[in-house]
């Protein structure tokens, strides 16, 4: 398994000269940097700037490195940053298998079977053909998952991915998706404003409130 | 490549009207070199105002732009005051949308044959309730006040203006306004009106000025149900255009001037009626009556409304009936027996006119939509939003076309493509119809464009798709029905046009619309039927490929159903 290495070197994001967050992280293979904070204290920015989506209404400075190289100009497409959101996102338009095809790199070949096998680790088999929309909430939550893991990022970011679940669900999910990100190997960071869910993680914990 | 499309779209309908208007003004003083016209001077101008019964031609295009327009508009704010989503309201809902894709003249055609002397609605009050044996000597249809003009313009703006207010209204959140107005002891249909309507207005004044635009200058409408003695400006512009005294066309372009301002002066008029009315309006609201009114408001709403929709819908059942009529005796409700024999003899010359409409439709529809759809993802990569609801704006710029009156600059546009030798006719009308082709299918697929949630975009970049490939396979499909819907729309605004292909086309291409229209002053009403359900039986067909395409595909993805 390759080892990847997520850098945040010295960022400082203003908006309109008012200083909103300030950042200087690194994240090891496998390893889960949780960032809390409550609501307005830069989380959702400090993903938009991660995966290249910041709008410019911000001012950002610093630099993201990802294995040594520095991909803080690259558009999203292009930087190897994966992101799960708090919702599924199953494209409605797809089947099951269908959405996890689109993740895979255009260069691998036979993704058909890639595709099944990811099903297959997550009690999914045979669902390739469903419908997105006939699946249950944490049926849905897994197959993002793998969606993400077969698109093979680098890094990958986690938005309160488990905030829309029960609790029962949560668990499961929680540990379905750290297990799966530190057997990959890859630097993740989780942004919540739930403690259980930063604590779960087992990395280190960065607390915004009051930055 | 992508980048160009808004600087393309903005070229492509500002360049030609600009170009039409400066050579409507040049012969309209006098020059024009290609008839002989070498000076400055006012003799067109002293022709024109030498015609008999300009004034009241001028008078019936001005009136008939603001009173449509005042009706329509009052027609479709009373019916979203009183709209409670009952069963009616729904049904309601659900007829306007086909009235919308039925062409302006078919519209017209189906009210003349329902108003008139021995038409369907004086055939089935009499002789009961009249006693009369024969058609009364009424002018009910081309009266000189232009009233039933009118009326077939208000019967097809009613429904743009209410399809146009729909699209506005999520983005102002009306049902939380009304319920705020109705905790504070508001009925239902005045909270609306005093609540929402002040918002919603600014939203639609663009459409709003399309209509007072299109009903001061109609041609088409107008030779069908407007005033003979004399016909309106717009008409009689046409006239004096296509005069074989090649020397009358220095007078059309005066008239063509006239037009224009005419046009201009009914849009300040109605922005002079527009201040009063906020002024009075917020009188209205500062007194806070709360329940004065509220069912007649609410019974005039559906009751004016469903009398417009059943109108046109009769309407087309009175062609479908002439055009199978027998022989069919005054005052007789329906004809002794029904006979194939006028479709039987139509159907030889229908074939050429259906296959050229279809190829201008389609072309110029793909077009438009290829053009739309890069400058909506290129405003999408660029996160660049037009600002929405200003006059003087890129989105203003798209109105273009449909505030400036046709007849003005169109009639500019042949003299420049005459000048140039422009001699592919089909390609010219193509162009001609890609004018009003355009923001038709922009307006009508901005709105969800513009919609889709932006997660879609982000997940799927940071899934590694580029931005090209996630407009194949995630942003067409997902938008594939607004898509479809929005090429209906052009199709159908393609299939009405009249004066673009008459003019563009120079009289030799041959539409069912310009065939249509040309059988109006014929009179024979059983081929009219034929060529007038033809007429509005295309566009139906988009629309039904629209609604029924995305259903098949999808029908094993219940995500995208209603996800239009």
């Amino acid at each position: 398994m390759t080892q990847h290495h997520l850098e945040i070197d010295d960022l400082r994001i203003t908006l309109e000269d008012a200083p909103l967050l300030e950042l200087d992280a690194h994240i090891g293979p496998g390893e889960v940097l949780a960032v809390m904070g409550p609501s307005g204290s830069g989380k959702s920015t400090l993903l938009a700037w991660l995966a290249g989506f910041l709008t410019p209404d911000f001012q950002a400075s610093g630099r993201i490195l990802l294995d040594g190289r520095d991909i803080t100009l690259l558009p999203a497409e292009r930087r190897g940053i994966g992101l799960l959101f708090q919702d599924p996102l199953l494209f409605p338009h797809l089947s099951v298998a269908g959405n996890l095809r689109f993740g895979i790199p255009r260069a691998i070949p036979d993704k058909l079977e890639r595709a099944e096998a990811a099903l297959k680790q997550v009690g999914l088999s045979g669902f390739g053909h469903r419908d997105p929309a006939t699946l249950s909430g944490g049926q849905k939550a897994r197959v993002a998952l793998m969606r993400l893991l077969l698109s093979e990022p680098r890094a990958v970011l986690l938005d309160e991915p488990f905030s829309r679940l029960d609790i029962h669900l949560r668990q499961e999910m929680r540990q379905l998706v750290f297990d799966r990100l530190y057997e990959a190997g890859l630097p993740s960071l989780l942004v919540t404003h739930d403690r259980e869910d930063a604590e779960a993680a087992g990395g280190p914990i960065i607390d915004l409130t009051g930055q | 490549m992508l980048r160009l499309a808004p600087v393309l779209i903005v070229t492509l309908l500002v360049g030609p009207i600009l170009a039409g208007l400066a050579m409507a003004v040049l012969p309209a003083f006098g020059y024009l070199p290609a008839l002989g016209g070498t000076g400055f001077g006012l003799e067109p101008w002293r022709d024109l105002f030498s015609q008999p019964g300009l004034a009241r031609s001028v008078t019936v295009s001005f009136a008939s732009g603001l009173f449509t327009t005042a009706v329509s508009l009052s027609v479709v704010l009373l019916f979203l005051a009183g709209a409670s989503g009952s069963r009616l309201d729904r049904w309601i809902l659900r007829m306007v949308s086909p009235l919308l894709s039925i062409p302006h003249a078919a519209a017209a055609f189906g009210l003349a044959f329902l108003i008139a002397p021995s038409g369907l609605l004086s055939r089935l009050i009499s002789p009961g309730l009249t006693g009369w044996e024969r058609p009364p000597d009424a002018l009910t249809v081309q009266d000189p006040w232009g009233l039933s003009l009118m009326a077939g313009l208000i019967v097809k703006e009613i429904p743009f203006l209410l399809l146009m207010s729909l699209a506005a209204l999520p983005q102002l959140d009306p049902d939380r306004r009304v319920a705020m107005a109705r905790s504070l002891g508001y009925r239902p249909a005045i909270a609306w009106l005093k609540v929402v309507a002040p918002a919603l207005y600014p939203l639609i004044r663009l459409p709003v000025y399309a209509v007072i635009a299109y009903a001061t200058s109609v041609v088409d409408v107008a030779l069908i149900l407007g005033p003979t003695l004399p016909p309106t400006l717009g008409v009689s512009i046409l006239t004096w255009f296509n005069d074989p005294d090649l020397s009358r066309r220095f007078m059309a372009s005066a008239g063509a001037v006239l037009q224009l301002g005419v046009t201009a002066s009914a849009l300040v008029a109605w922005w002079c009626v527009e201040r009063l009315a906020a002024r009075l309006g917020r009188g209205w609201i500062d007194r806070g009556g709360r329940r004065q009114g509220e069912s007649s408001l609410r019974l005039a709403g559906q009751g004016l409304i469903l009398v417009a929709c059943l109108t046109a819908f009769v309407g087309l059942g009175a062609l479908a009936l002439n055009s199978m009529a027998g022989f069919w005796r005054f005052p007789d409700a329906l004809p002794q027996g029904f006979t194939t024999i006028h479709w039987m003899r139509a159907l030889p010359s229908l074939t050429g006119p259906v296959a050229s409409t279809a190829v201008i439709a389609v072309i110029s529809t793909s077009i438009a939509l290829a053009l739309v759809l890069a400058a909506l993802e290129n405003e999408q990569r660029t996160r660049r939003h037009p600002t929405r609801g200003r006059l003087f704006s890129a989105l203003g710029l798209l109105y273009l076309p449909l505030i400036v009156p046709q007849i003005a600059f169109l009639s500019g546009l042949v003299v420049v493509m005459e000048s140039l030798g422009g001699r592919p006719r089909l390609g010219l009308v193509v162009f001609g119809h890609l004018l009003f082709v355009l923001p038709y299918v922009f307006l009508s697929l901005s709105e969800a464009y513009r919609r889709l949630d932006p997660r879609w975009s982000q997940l799927a970049l940071t899934l590694g798709t580029s931005r090209h490939a996630a407009f194949w396979r995630m942003r067409l499909p997902m938008l594939l029905a607004p898509i479809l819907t929005a090429m209906a729309v052009g199709l159908a605004v393609s299939v009405g046009q009249y004066l673009p292909t008459q003019l563009l086309g120079a009289g030799r291409v041959s539409t069912v619309t310009t065939e249509a229209v040309a059988l109006a002053s014929g009179g024979n009403r059983r081929v009219i039927g034929v060529w007038a359900l033809v007429q509005a039986g295309l566009p139906l067909l988009g629309f039904i490929i629209a609604v029924g395409l995305p259903r098949l595909i999808w029908s094993r993805r219940r995500g995208m159903r209603g996800a239009s």
